[in-house]
């Protein structure tokens, strides 16, 4: 193996004869034209700025916890600044990150493409929930800067509506203002999806990414509005003592755990759904393979939206629920666990006398379907009542939702931005540095977070600022650990700015995929799409027949 | 220049899609709708389970006569949102602003009515917060009742007020020929969503105003 | 003596069981992970693309393998669930004759009254192999008990007791945690559970400062709060007699029959005009805000103290 593998392949790149031919970014440069476009794809650029620089923000407050967490004794910060620190890095990472995400930004840009439309169904709708988001975020950050919130992101009454003295309100508004980002998203690709795909293109002719962003829009609509008027509750708690959570006035504080987890279970699904629909695109074509069981992974991804809605109480074994409530809870849940592993076996399937290639999507790829794995498996281990009791509210938590949420969400977002980078901006990454990145992001996670399983199990509980000495030595690890995977985030960060000005142009198919995004349109497309409305006789996926290159 | 060729949006093959696409995007919507109330209704029919009496004594002080007139109002402008799609498919443009103006009366005097309800509550220290008192035992537990009244009928109000803020938009398009036999998407659109308000007022009003009542 | 841990000690009768439940889980756990592990690993290598002209079968699905892969991990699943429920249920369930000790959580300390009079705070001492139930209540906002040695926790809520229980099989010193957090200092709400032997035990409680039984605390409570003016010995008074009423049924004015335990007593001392017993006017003041979580421990103490001098 040669350094053959760090220069691009001769058809990636774009003929010289190309020149610059209009496409949605030179379309005009104006700033109004960015902030009013009605063009999805460029939707999709502004959702990719304003999404990474929370995701940084994020980040920030994690490496100051880890930071903390080095020592046992509180000596970093005072006890409720690291309150803070946990609460805003969860409430940044949940509502700002991981839920928008790879559905604003990849939804956004590749769903008409996928389907063959001109644009999402309602354009204009599209641009105001970018404008939520912003104004959500803007909320959230206000908050940071007034002081900060100490509630934790799940903000459980009745710390949060009386005893609470942060930004309850201001970072509560944010995430509520988020939500209808998500909403309106999830509308807008609902209406797309059944209304707007090209001729001869049936359901169970879709890509599978198309299919995992339907089943996350289902989730969104249904289930972001119980946390928006749980959101107000709890406010009206805050400012008028209403009584409804708090119980000196008759109120029921399991009631707010309730309502809260009944959307904030299904928002997990939110944020793994769509990656896994970007596995699927990833494996093959970088298999050039048909997937193995399109039906199954389809349908599964139904499954898993309809089964979350029913599965909440397994976050309130040890609050005082009804035992009863809780074997329902718990056999429910281990259910939907078998969706996602249907997915898992089905994609390893996949690879079976395939034609694999190591390119950086397919090392996320990969790595994802290995650390989704663990943290699906520890999932079994929190249904399981008995276990439960002894881990919830430990770090053994703190290690199965991250194993998900970055082991699989992150992977799955990084994965879809290395893929579709050289259609949405007509560049090629550095190679050699994207596959350098991807192995350092998966050792500096499992070293980050693997150790906390261990901790978790022997007792450390989390949203703990001070900790006893004898669990020094895994959070030592951990944060070791989180040094490393964070240079790994910071790298393709320089990469991919870099290859703005500087990599090469890309051609419009470097990965030779199927799909209509890369067989039929350039890189970068135009502005309208498609010069004629592709018609699909295809299946997905269907690398044994000739790749139609524009 | 017929409205059919500016009406059409550049995304959408022809009008029956754009319409198709319409009719479903308002669905999903007043589906999301159902659910942002039913957190409210489940709060409601938890607390109702818990403190039946309170209940009943906190709907015993709402006015049924003032209640029952605007949900008479709300169905009339039901009635009247209906006769606007109706003349709006028909063409007949001074026909469809007459009912949207109507509808819009109709909207605001349920308001109007509103106001008067609220004030006199607040009058008589029901609005949950500091100045709230009740004489009774039970007085927290009503208290939560009508933090439940207010949250809900104030909910439904704020999607009445945006609804008399479409109605007024509306009336002005209208008014300049915007809506034909051809092209009436929004007036249906709309017509949907003031019925789903309409109808979320027939579950509330029976729900907070006639508990223990014969 | 740098062992690394990676379990706690097995300090309860629960522990062990839990235990073996978490290496089953490991164990199938691991087996899944490496066989898929080493399915992509093989896959990927054995497979790997050697030239771009590769031209790889199609093989679009399998219908068998799709059954073989749901209903496995189905049963197994389900499997788990069973054993995991039946362990939960022994878990929450206290046996009979448990010792009972009254807990009140609140920012940023746990108090913890035994009926025998000893307060401690931040420590429980138990005697070994006997099983302890746990009646928990927080003057303020969620917290939760949670000993990690004896694999239990549960929560304490606001506006109502939570109970948990477990028999301590090892003498020794165990981490108490708080496991809901709870505000600034939640992560020094912590504390240690002493087990001892019995001789130990009962030489500790005679040790402390004589206090006196928790039900003569709130017997003098009861005197305080003139709760003795309505419910008097006999069934004359304008509140029920409370002779012997702890733990039985009684039939409400709608009709509804309760059981008087630790909650019932709880909600007629705070909210009063709910639940009225049948045959009474709701005449009985709230006492809320005169009267602490503790303060309420007493008096149900007291009460219950009572019930022995009925007939049972």
């Amino acid at each position: 193996m040669s350094t053959a593998i760090f220069k691009p392949r001769p058809e990636q790149v774009a003929q010289e004869s190309d020149g610059t031919v209009s496409n949605y970014l030179n379309a005009s440069f104006s700033i109004r034209s960015w902030l009013l476009t009605v063009d999805h794809k460029r939707i999709a650029i502004l959702y990719l700025i304003s999404i990474s620089a929370m995701f940084f923000l994020g980040g920030i407050f994690a490496m100051l916890i880890r930071m903390e967490l080095l020592t046992p004794a509180g000596d970093l910060m005072q006890s409720e600044t690291y309150n803070k620190m946990f609460t805003m890095h969860g409430v940044v990472m949940v509502f700002f990150f991981l839920i928008p995400a790879t559905p604003a930004v990849f939804g956004n840009f590749l769903l008409p493409l996928m389907i063959g439309a001109k644009d999402l169904a309602f354009p204009r709708l599209n641009l105001l929930s970018w404008y939520l988001y912003t104004a959500g975020a803007l909320l959230a950050i206000g908050s940071i800067v007034f002081g900060g919130v100490d509630t934790g992101w799940t903000f459980y009454t009745p710390y949060s509506t009386t005893y609470a003295n942060s930004n309850v309100i201001l970072a509560a508004l944010g995430a509520f203002i988020a939500g209808f980002s998500s909403i309106l998203t999830g509308l807008n690709f609902i209406v797309t999806i059944h209304k707007m795909r090209a001729p001869g293109l049936t359901w169970f002719k879709m890509p599978l990414f198309v299919w995992g962003h339907y089943a996350t829009s289902i989730i969104q609509v249904l289930g972001t509005p119980v946390v928006a008027i749980t959101i107000i509750l709890v406010a009206l708690e805050r400012l008028f003592h209403i009584g409804i959570f708090n119980p000196e006035l008759g109120g029921d504080p399991i009631l707010f755990q309730h309502l809260f987890w009944f959307y904030s279970h299904p928002a997990v699904y939110i944020m793994i759904l769509p990656a896994m629909g970007v596995i699927s695109e990833v494996i093959t074509c970088f298999s050039k393979k048909k997937v193995f069981g399109y039906e199954f992974i389809a349908l599964s991804s139904m499954a898993i939206a309809l089964l979350g809605f029913l599965v909440w109480g397994h976050h309130m074994y040890t609050s005082g629920q009804s035992t009863y409530a809780s074997l329902v809870f718990s056999v429910l849940t281990f259910l939907v666990a078998i969706p996602s592993a249907i997915k898992v076996f089905n994609w390893t399937a996949t690879l079976y006398k395939g034609s694999v290639s190591y390119d950086a999507p397919m090392l996320y790829a990969i790595g994802f379907l290995g650390l989704f794995t663990i943290g699906g498996l520890t999932g079994v281990f929190l249904a399981t009542l008995a276990v439960d009791v002894h881990v919830h509210d430990t770090y053994f938590i703190v290690a199965h939702f991250h194993y998900i949420m970055v082991g699989g969400s992150i992977m799955g977002y990084m994965a879809a931005l290395h893929f579709w980078w050289p259609k949405i901006t007509g560049r090629l990454y550095p190679e050699g540095w994207a596959r350098f990145s991807a192995l350092i992001i998966f050792i500096g996670f499992n070293l980050t977070f693997f150790p906390q399983f261990v901790v978790g199990y022997l007792g450390m509980p989390r949203r703990y600022h001070i900790y006893p000495e004898e669990f020094q030595i895994w959070n030592v690890f951990s944060t070791a650990g989180s040094s490393i995977l964070g240079i790994g985030y910071l790298i393709p960060l320089i990469y991919l700015i870099w290859s703005l000005k500087s990599g090469p142009k890309a051609s419009p198919n470097p990965w030779n995929a199927k799909g209509l995004e890369w067989e039929r349109c350039p890189s970068p497309p135009p502005t309208h799409n498609f010069d004629h409305t592709p018609v699909v006789i295809e299946e997905a996926y269907a690398y044994e027949h000739k790749i139609w290159i524009k | 220049m017929s409205a059919k060729n500016t009406a059409l949006q550049h995304h959408f093959n022809d009008l029956d899609q754009q319409y198709q696409a319409s009719q479903l995007g308002m669905w999903a919507f007043l589906v999301q709708e159902l659910l942002f109330f039913g957190g409210l209704f489940a709060g409601y029919v938890v607390y109702r389970n818990l403190y039946p009496e309170a209940w009943t004594l906190g709907s015993h002080e709402l006015d049924v006569s003032l209640g029952s007139t605007n949900t008479a109002i709300l169905i009339l402008s039901s009635l009247t949102m209906a006769m606007a799609v109706y003349w709006a498919q028909k063409g007949q443009k001074t026909k469809l602003v007459l009912f949207l103006v109507a509808t819009l009366i109709l909207g605001c005097s349920f308001l109007g009515i509103k106001v008067i309800e609220y004030s006199h509550k607040v009058q008589h220290h029901l609005l949950p917060g500091n100045g709230f008192s009740f004489d009774s035992p039970l007085a927290d537990q009503v208290r939560i009742f009508f933090s439940f009244y207010f949250a809900m009928t104030g909910m439904h109000a704020f999607h009445m007020i945006v609804g008399a803020g479409i109605l007024i938009w509306l009336i002005v398009q209208a008014m300049k020929g915007r809506y034909t036999a051809e092209y009436n998407t929004p007036i249906e659109m709309f017509g949907l969503y003031w019925h789903f308000v309409d109808v979320v007022w027939i579950y509330l009003f029976p729900l907070l105003y006639l508990i223990g009542r014969n | 003596m740098g062992d690394i841990a990676f379990f706690p000690e097995q300090a309860s009768t629960l522990a062990g069981q839990v235990d073996l439940l978490y290496f089953f889980l490991i164990a199938v756990s691991v087996f899944f992970a490496l066989l898929i592990f080493s399915l992509i690993y093989l896959f990927a290598v054995r497979y790997r693309r050697r030239s771009e002209d590769d031209v790889p079968k199609e093989i679009s699905g399998l219908l068998k393998l799709e059954i073989l892969w749901s209903v496995i991990p189905l049963i197994l699943v389900l499997f788990v669930f069973g054993w995991g429920a039946t362990l939960y249920f022994d878990a929450y369930n206290p046996p009979k004759d448990a010792m009972e000790i009254y807990v009140v959580g609140k920012q940023w300390m746990w108090y913890i009254q035994h009926p025998t009079g000893q307060r401690e705070i931040n420590k429980l001492h138990i005697p070994v192999n006997k099983p302890v139930k746990l009646t928990m209540a927080t003057e303020d906002v969620i917290h939760s008990f949670y000993v990690p040695a004896f694999r239990v926790k549960k929560d304490v809520v606001p506006g109502m007791y939570t109970t948990m229980w477990f028999n301590a099989i090892k003498t020794g010193e165990y981490h108490l945690f708080c496991a809901e957090y709870c505000g600034t200092k939640h992560s020094q709400m912590i504390g240690t559970v002493v087990v001892m032997e019995q001789a130990d035990y009962q030489k500790w409680l005679s040790g402390n400062d004589s206090n006196e039984p928790l039900s003569v605390t709130g017997e003098k409570k009861f005197q305080q709060l003139a709760c003795h003016t309505c419910h008097k010995d006999k069934a004359n008074g304008r509140g029920p007699s409370l002779v012997g009423i702890f733990g039985k049924q009684a039939q409400l004015q709608n009709g509804q029959i309760i059981t008087v335990d630790e909650d019932y007593i709880r909600k007629s001392i705070l909210n009063p005009g709910d639940d009225v017993i049948a045959g009474y006017k709701p005449v009985m003041p709230t006492f809320q805000g005169q009267i602490s979580e503790v303060g309420l421990l007493q008096i149900t103490a007291y009460i219950k103290s009572l019930a022995n001098s009925g007939s049972k």
